[in-house]
């Protein structure tokens, strides 16, 4: 049972996310929504990767026998937390660029293109 | 910023470089690695941009793109190596030469003169996030404000 | 030979190589530049071409990145762990879209965009987009697919934003940022569900162990809503109309073939990815009525439309609409494979590469029109045929394409997908044909609106290097619109057989025997 908990905390987390990005209007507010869910998605891969009573999986330093946890879903991880990166950093400039123009950060506000 | 916040940076910057190049250099030994190694330089990049001013570095905004571009394609062009077999083939592991050394069975401390292209790759990587999250943190730090273009 | 072996690899690692290389040659001269972006142009369409020629005349290509020999595709162990590269018909089609797209992209950046205005910055991005487009259609490997995906998406989104002295493009660059970006992490959460169902990545290995449990299905949902929300879908469509409208001409046209790689990324998720476990006609029907949705709504909003670029968006819109359609039909029908499925998918595959064609045509004659008066505003343009002669023509001639006139490509794909979908319920063709003649007239009062009447203000005329890429775009259009026989027998059918039929040969090729 405790060990379900991480995907919970997972689940708990994406949801956060979504909910902010659905309620707040604030361009940085969704900034920060979508990196909860991106939280939430890295912190499911490293779970994924969890074996009881592991160790780091580097086989230089494993005593012989030792179980390792898996390597690939912590490289999975890493990548993700790299685009991660990327796109909130993007997702910023973006956000400086229509508070230069506009003056705001009010998504209700800045609305030039609709229809 | 304030004489005494500004003589800790100068103590602390050289110690953020040195380990961000400890991670970087032992990445392919220890966890860490070229993003990591980069992110910790950019975070001293970072540590200035707030002592010093985004002012005092905007003129190093064309070397760090310049850096990075040499990193992305160090990394590529290392990609390149294995095209005798296949792209990214391992080539340099366990040849002899420059990080050839074969890695011996068993547990060990880990040798540093290992691993073939993943240690250059490491330092490819590492100099691009360094200097690409380095552009990042100082353009968003100067707002926008210089030309962009 | 070897470069023939190597050319997937090529096609996605050399445009790369180009992307990071090429701010570095901007700063020697900017001549260095356009010599470097030509090369890696032409190289990566000979590479592109190359892998076509090879999957269409000897079966799937397999290359193993960083084994010792590129057919390698199982590690020691007895389990493919590696990178890998498997290209399909389908995906060589795609590959094929790609490279046509990008060479118009490419040459009619050169005159189209100015110096001052980040010319090499719009190309370097161009370039890693193509690279992100070429991987995606290319890899064999969930993960990966995901990566290039973000790497589209990062892409696309900076062309579409790069302009930062106006205000409109980094607005439709950060709505279509969160869009991307949402979708793309359900993919990841799907990616993250299988690899700890069956512990691995690779797209044929997986497909030979699902077996449709809970756990997939959800997945399956995921991976769905991700893809559709990237391809733009009616329900996620809304980050389409801003993008197209707003991004740059040479921009707008990658960005359409980027939604179909996208598109692509979802045939293999439903007929490679899932084809063994999925029994049910729920998906296909989903999948077709998601199309017949799209192109409605999308032809209705661009009755309404008064700017140009934004109702060449919807026009956009509404096509893929047609694709998921065609596609759908088919993926209704695949458990018992009739023939009739077989066309539909046909069509809907056709449909693909005759709508990166004309969409491209018509996105690359209204960049011409911004360039040449600076507004695309179509209550303000008018006569503009007297001084944009060829451009009008193009235009023209993409309009009546995009309508599915007869004897053009649009109508070649278009019957495809009537004749077909016509015996799975005749409620979708008649929705569909309702759609072509709504199009026809929105392109007929485009066309009137911006190219007849008289001349209202001098127009600056078409570069050569602009004319030269919407010239490309009309050849192909014309030549599938009057030899659609030899492009279905020789590219189309191949790619909908891929998907129809060709699962077994795909994890045959991969996991050997």
């Amino acid at each position: 049972m405790i060990g379900n908990f991480p995907f919970v905390v997972c689940m708990i987390l994406i949801a956060l996310g979504l909910w902010t990005l659905l309620t707040r209007r604030n361009l940085i507010k969704l900034t920060i929504g979508i990196s909860l869910i991106e939280s939430g998605v890295n912190l499911f891969l490293v779970t994924l990767g969890y074996v009881r009573g592991g160790v780091a999986p580097i086989y230089t330093y494993a005593p012989p026998g030792a179980k390792m946890v898996l390597p690939t879903p912590q490289a999975l991880t890493l990548t993700s937390i790299v685009i991660g990166l990327a796109t909130t950093a993007l997702m910023l400039a973006f956000a400086v660029v229509i508070y230069r123009h506009r003056g705001t950060l009010d998504a209700r506000k800045i609305r030039e293109l609709r229809g | 910023m304030s004489v005494v916040v500004r003589t800790i940076a100068r103590i602390i910057v050289p110690m953020i470089l040195a380990f961000g190049a400890y991670v970087i250099m032992h990445g392919h030994l220890t966890p860490g690695g070229g993003f990591q190694g980069g992110a910790v330089i950019a975070s001293a990049i970072a540590l200035l941009l707030v002592v010093f001013g985004s002012g005092r570095l905007a003129g190093h905004k064309n070397l760090l793109s310049l850096l990075e571009d040499l990193g992305a394609i160090a990394f590529v062009a290392l990609a390149f190596l294995g095209i005798g077999c296949t792209f990214f083939r391992n080539v340099l592991a366990g040849s002899g030469g420059l990080f050839g050394m074969p890695v011996p069975p068993g547990p060990n401390p880990g040798f540093l003169n290992t691993g073939g292209t993943l240690p250059l790759m490491n330092w490819a990587v590492g100099l691009k996030v360094a200097a690409g999250l380095g552009s990042v943190v100082l353009l968003l730090g100067l707002f926008g404000g210089g030309d962009d273009r | 030979m070897t470069i023939g072996v190597h050319a997937p690899i090529l096609a996605i690692a050399v445009p790369l190589l180009g992307a990071f290389a090429l701010p570095v040659f901007a700063k020697v001269h900017r001549s260095l530049r356009d010599l470097w972006a030509i090369a890696v142009g032409a190289f990566t369409c000979a590479m592109v071409i190359t892998v076509a020629v090879q999957t269409f005349t000897s079966g799937i290509q397999v290359y193993t990145l960083g084994a010792a020999a590129p057919t390698d595709t199982i590690a020691s162990g007895g389990f493919p762990i590696r990178i890998m590269l498997v290209v399909d018909g389908m995906s060589a089609f795609m590959g094929l879209i790609s490279a046509l797209v990008g060479l118009a992209s490419l040459v009619y950046a050169f005159h189209f965009l100015k110096e001052e205005q980040g010319k090499t910055l719009a190309m370097t991005l161009f370039f890693l987009l193509w690279a992100g487009m070429l991987g995606m259609e290319y890899t064999g490997d969930m993960f990966n697919f995901f990566v290039f995906l973000e790497v589209t998406s990062i892409a696309a989104c900076s062309l579409v934003g790069y302009r930062t002295w106006e205000s409109r493009p980094a607005e439709a660059a950060f709505k279509t940022m969160a869009l991307y970006t949402v979708g793309g992490l359900l993919v990841l959460l799907a990616i993250g569900i299988l690899y700890g169902e069956y512990g691995a990545l690779n797209i044929a290995y997986l497909s030979s162990k699902i077996t449709g449990s809970q756990l997939d299905k959800i997945a399956l949902g995921l991976l769905l809503g991700g893809l559709l929300m990237k391809v733009g879908a009616v329900p996620a469509h809304m980050w389409a109309p801003d993008a197209y409208g707003e991004a740059p001409a040479q921009a707008a046209i990658m960005l359409v073939a980027n939604t179909q790689a996208s598109l692509y990324g979802l045939w293999r998720v439903l007929f490679t990815l899932f084809g063994g476990a999925l029994s049910a006609p729920a998906v296909g029907w989903l999948v077709t009525s998601l199309g017949v949705l799209t192109l409605l709504v999308a032809v209705l909003m661009a009755v309404v439309q008064t700017d140009l670029g934004r109702l060449i968006a919807y026009g956009a819109v509404s096509q893929i609409g047609y694709m998921l359609l065609g596609v759908g039909v088919g993926l209704t029908v695949l458990p018992s494979r009739p023939d009739w499925g077989l066309v539909a998918m046909k069509g809907g595959i056709f449909h693909m590469v005759n709508d990166a064609a004309t969409i491209g045509l018509l996105f690359l004659a209204a960049g011409v029109v911004k360039r040449a008066v600076g507004t695309r505003d179509l209550r303000a343009l008018g006569g503009l045929g007297h001084d944009l002669k060829w451009t009008s023509g193009f235009f023209f001639l993409g309009a009546l394409a995009l309508a599915g006139i007869p004897p053009l490509n649009g109508f070649a794909s278009k019957f495809l997908i009537y004749e077909s979908s016509f015996r799975l319920s005749p409620i979708l063709t008649a929705i569909a044909v309702l759609g072509s003649i709504l199009l026809l007239a929105v392109f007929a009062r485009a066309f009137q609106g911006a190219f007849l009447g008289p001349r209202l203000r001098e127009a600056k005329p078409a570069s050569p290097s602009m004319l030269v890429a919407m010239g490309v775009l009309a050849a192909v259009i014309l030549a599938m619109g009057l030899v659609p026989g030899f492009f279905v027998e020789h590219m189309v059918t191949p790619a909908a057989e891929a998907l129809w039929r060709g699962r077994d040969l795909y994890l045959a090729a991969v996991l050997g025997g």
